[in-house]
């Protein structure tokens, strides 16, 4: 089969993670997604910065706490998790409040590497325009 | 709506198999799934069904193909991460018969 040229996707999250299934549609499309081996990268922005805060406690609602699986998109090889340094100041939250979510580095023994890059909101309006393909959540 | 009957009890599963509630699998009743689908379990098949029991409790989802051989191979060494041998224990499918028989949600990303 012939090569054909990756393209850059960005799945943007601006929602909370629960009282909308934005979020973990968000996270079930970037999962199918990853089997096409796509350039695929996450921004977490607005109250989208709360999908990954760490200590999350769904029981009361009813619902599985997912917050887990996204430590689990390193093995599915997306790495690039952009996260609006602006988006985390007005809601009172730091990097240090979010969970650490890694990528393991094959060529460097499963040497473990973090995902999570804090970026200023005019980065984030360039990520966005750079990506081919951006998918709003 | 479809059920395992198992010691007496009715244990509900989907129309292809996976169990509606992943808290009614027992070691036992994995036994039973896996006869339904033609499979002894020997320690090999345990191997995956324990690693994807694993993956589900550390991650809350079921792993796709791709990812359980490549774990597989991290965790146990490259000839357990084959696929020839992960299909050779599980016929239709390493990630997709083995999460029925481990009472886990099928993988996302299966069709």
């Amino acid at each position: 089969m012939a090569e054909r040229p990756k393209k850059t996707f960005l799945y943007l999250n601006r929602k909370a993670p629960y009282g909308t299934i934005y979020a973990l549609e968000s996270l079930e499309v970037v999962l199918i997604g990853a089997a096409f081996e796509q350039d695929v990268s996450l921004a977490f922005l607005d109250d989208g910065v709360f999908q990954i805060v760490e200590g999350q406690d769904a029981s009361a609602l009813g619902m599985k706490n997912f917050s887990k699986t996204y430590r689990a998109l390193g093995d599915f090889e997306v790495r690039k998790l952009y996260v609006e340094r602006e988006s985390l100041a007005e809601r009172g939250l730091s990097e240090a409040d979010l969970m650490p979510i890694m990528w393991e580095d094959e060529d460097e023994d499963y040497a473990e590497k973090p995902s999570i890059r804090l970026v200023d909101r005019s980065e984030m309006t360039r990520l966005i325009g750079a990506a081919d393909v951006v998918l709003s959540f | 709506m479809s059920a395992y009957a198992f010691n007496g009890m009715q244990i509900a599963h989907d129309e292809e198999g996976y169990l509606t509630d992943i808290a009614e699998w027992t070691p036992e009743l994995a036994e039973l799934i896996a006869k339904s689908e033609n499979i002894a379990l020997t320690p090999e098949h345990w191997e995956v069904v324990n690693f994807l029991r694993d993956y589900y409790e550390e991650y809350q989802i079921a792993p796709a193909v791709r990812i359980l051989m490549k774990e597989m191979t991290k965790k146990y060494g490259k000839e357990k991460g084959d696929q020839k041998y992960l299909y050779g224990l599980f016929p239709y499918g390493p990630a997709k018969q083995a999460c029925k028989i481990a009472g886990l949600p099928k993988p996302t990303g299966c069709v």
